[in-house]
């Protein structure tokens, strides 16, 4: 489904993203780690289409398409959805108002008829059991003063609405107290079939308590430095990131990038 | 395509001309000008006393050019067609008698005036130039006693209730628009409501410039009796000419005890291309008098269109337990510039006024905020809310606040509040990521940013007005 090849990409003429490469089929669910500013949330903004970041070498294939010279609106509307670490509030806007308006945009582009409002406060109230969500989120202000994990649970409720082919999770666990956690991770799970793929962006563990992922890559300096299954996080979580990083210094030091 | 593209190729699509043939006067204006105009319109000795009082003042008065925060060359007064109405019988029996390339315009403009084809609800006067070519449903509100015709009309067929109220909020010697306007006004609505009625059906009055030499001076009328209700909306549109018009209006609305106007503007005025060639000079004089106790004066305004806004609709809060509302958007883009906002005088006791301005500024464009909130000494326990808002898209363009805040009482209470945003590229973003196109975002935004102010259009104009922003501003981000 998505294939990353030598990915170099920056923002304001630095470098972050230095060689990454990777291979995501459906049904699978990959976690990406790494220290702060490793580059897991470039990463996941490159692939959402972010207009700051620059990619300056490599390529990133969605089914068999150049992913990079696609819109950011034109990937979402192809199935790529990033749930963002600071979701973002549109005063004004009522939750359900712009949910309806993305909804459509992409049956439009699907060539299915559109809902009026009526039909999708029926298909919402039903997606938003997902997240636990009560009627009342859907006339507030997108995000509007939501608490922190209530914009999170928003941001899962808009991944059941559009159900994406490819969903990019940035820090979707950060922020978030246990109870929330474990709403929002139940969430995904409920929404995840063999026919969508998704990457959780992470730092902590935690997270891959209730997401269990396929496979886990560990990104340090902008490359990926370590690669396994599922107990490479519980490593991670026991050792701290900084044996990885020395070890990746050192590699660094004498090996070329690819 | 480039920002600078994709705005080049926007269209305004009232922008074309009806090849009309047209009743003109020649430019200048003295007083034989107002002796002709008196005379084209067959109208009383009283009224040219009214026009030339006006005039003889006008000439003692000069051009607000310091206060506003404006910039425009000298206009030249002399160098305007002060009357000019295309030809048609003088007498009509019917709508159908109205000449079909007015009806062909009208209808191009979404204003379909033949009896088949009218507008459900809503009852239009629409204005030519200088002339009203015709009123819909008027013998369906005559039945209800409602009085809405031609200005014309009224001076024929009500002269004791238009010299009753006619310069009774805005007095000729007003301002200096205000009184250019008295002297020469040519046409525009008047609208009577008796104590007691509720209008059964919106009024409206479409305003359409076509003459690229002629100024438009309109004047509105509207009266509402004790415990009558009325809600009134204006539309404006002219075709794209390389020079400037001038248009200055006076509007006046009267409501006595109890009584209601609601009255809502969606202004789309050719506002000139982006260099800033051509568009209309808008300078408007709009006053409501809360004559009565518990009566109520609502404006609403989406000010899209104009190279120059100025204009402040104001409520005198004369009648114990009044209200005045103003609620705005001004949009400005390209070169547009616009000086906008309201004027609330307390007078009367337990009177209050809101104040919703949400000003949005595109391209090179200017909007500024201008209010006055006053608190006249009698005025107890008098109420005042203000709020203002502005948005701006780009970094080339400005908004402004002036308030102006007078109390006077110290039993009553003020409040002001102001904010500035810009549309964010994070904010675009996370929209662009659910699927929503740049443009749309941005029209999401805004419309978001003015939903106060949409709330209190009626339905209609409300949907129009989105769809408006939307349309003026495709292409400014990016």
């Amino acid at each position: 489904m998505l294939e990353i090849r030598n990915l170099h990409a920056g923002i304001d003429g630095n470098e972050i993203l230095k060689g990454i490469n990777l291979t995501i089929n459906k049904g699978e669910i990959h976690a990406i780690m790494g220290p702060n500013g490793s580059g897991k949330s470039t990463l996941a903004k490159v692939l959402a289409g972010h207009p700051q970041y620059e990619v300056t070498a490599g390529e990133v294939l969605y089914e068999g398409r150049n992913l990079l010279e696609l819109s950011p609106d034109e990937r979402a509307r192809e199935g790529v959805f990033m749930a963002f670490q600071y979701p973002i509030e549109v005063p004004g806007v009522s939750n359900a108002q712009f949910l309806r308006l993305a909804y459509n945009e992409k049956r439009k582009h699907l060539g299915e008829e559109e809902l009026d409002p009526l039909e999708f406060k029926d298909l919402l109230k039903e997606r938003a059991k997902v997240v636990e969500m009560d009627a009342s989120f859907m006339i507030r202000s997108v995000n509007e003063g939501f608490s922190g994990g209530e914009k999170k649970r928003n941001e899962i409720l808009q991944m059941a609405v559009l159900e994406p082919k490819l969903s990019v999770l940035d820090e979707t666990d950060s922020g978030l107290d246990i109870d929330a956690l474990r709403v929002v991770a139940n969430g995904v799970n409920q929404l995840h079939t063999p026919n969508d793929a998704i990457i959780l962006v992470t730092h902590y563990q935690r997270l891959l308590n209730y997401i269990v992922p396929d496979f886990v890559h560990v990104l340090a300096g902008g490359r990926i430095a370590r690669e396994g299954g599922k107990e490479l996080a519980f490593e991670l979580e026991e050792k701290g990131y900084d044996w990885i990083k020395t070890a990746e210094n050192g590699k660094g030091a004498g090996a070329p990038a690819n | 395509m480039s920002t600078a593209e994709l705005l080049s190729k926007q269209e305004y699509k009232y922008g074309f001309v009806t090849d009309i043939e047209s009743d003109v006067i020649p430019r200048g204006l003295t007083e034989d000008t107002i002796r002709l105009i008196v005379a084209k319109k067959n109208e009383p000795e009283w009224m040219l006393e009214f026009r030339l009082k006006a005039f003889r003042h006008w000439l003692t008065m000069t051009e607000p050019k310091h206060w506003p925060n404006l910039i425009y060359p000298q206009i030249d007064y002399q160098d305007i067609i002060y009357y000019s109405a295309p030809k048609q019988k003088a007498t009509k029996q019917s709508l159908d008698e109205v000449d079909p390339e007015l009806l062909r315009t009208f209808e191009k403009l979404g204003i379909p005036l033949t009896e088949q084809k009218q507008l459900a609800g809503v009852a239009v006067d629409a204005v030519f130039d200088s002339i009203s070519v015709a009123t819909t449903y008027k013998e369906k509100l005559k039945k209800h006693g409602v009085i809405f015709c031609s200005f014309t009309e009224a001076i024929r067929d009500y002269p004791e209730l238009v010299k009753k109220y006619l310069g009774s909020v805005v007095p000729t010697n007003d301002n200096f628009f205000a009184a250019l306007n008295s002297a020469v006004f040519s046409d525009g609505s008047f609208c009577f409501i008796p104590k007691g009625v509720h209008c059964p059906m919106e009024l409206s009055t479409y305003f359409r410039i076509n003459n690229s030499e002629s100024g438009q001076f309109e004047r509105t009328l509207i009266v509402a009796e004790e415990g009558s209700y009325v809600s009134y909306l204006e539309g404006c549109t002219a075709p794209k000419f390389d020079k400037n018009q001038l248009h200055a209006a006076v509007v006046e609305l009267i409501a006595l005890d109890d009584a209601q106007i609601k009255y809502s503007t969606v202004q789309n005025w050719y506002a000139g291309d982006e260099e800033g060639r051509g568009g209309i000079y808008n300078f408007v004089t709009k006053r409501g008098k809360c004559a009565g106790k518990n009566s109520k004066i609502s404006w609403t305004q989406v000010e899209t269109g104009s190279a120059i806004t100025w204009k402040y609709p104001s409520c005198i809060l004369q009648g114990d337990n009044s209200i005045g509302e103003f609620y705005s958007v001004a949009l400005t883009n390209h070169a547009q510039q616009a000086d906008t906002g309201t004027k609330m005088i307390h007078l009367g006791k337990n009177t209050r006024s809101t104040i919703i301005s949400k000003g949005i500024a595109a391209g090179k464009s200017n909007n500024s905020y201008r209010g006055l909130v006053k608190v006249m000494p009698k005025a107890e326990g008098a109420r005042n809310y203000t709020q203002c808002d502005s948005m701006l898209i780009g970094s080339h363009c400005g908004a402004n606040t002036f308030p102006y805040i007078e109390v006077m009482n110290n039993t009553s209470s003020v409040e002001h509040e102001a904010s500035t945003s810009k549309i964010s590229e994070e904010q675009l973003f996370y929209l662009q990521q659910r699927g929503i196109s740049q443009e749309d975002a941005v029209s999401l935004i805004i419309n978001g940013f003015c939903k106060d102010v949409f709330l209190q259009l009626p339905m209609e104009f409300a949907v129009e007005a989105q769809r408006l922003l939307g349309l003026k501003l495709e292409g400014s981000v990016g």
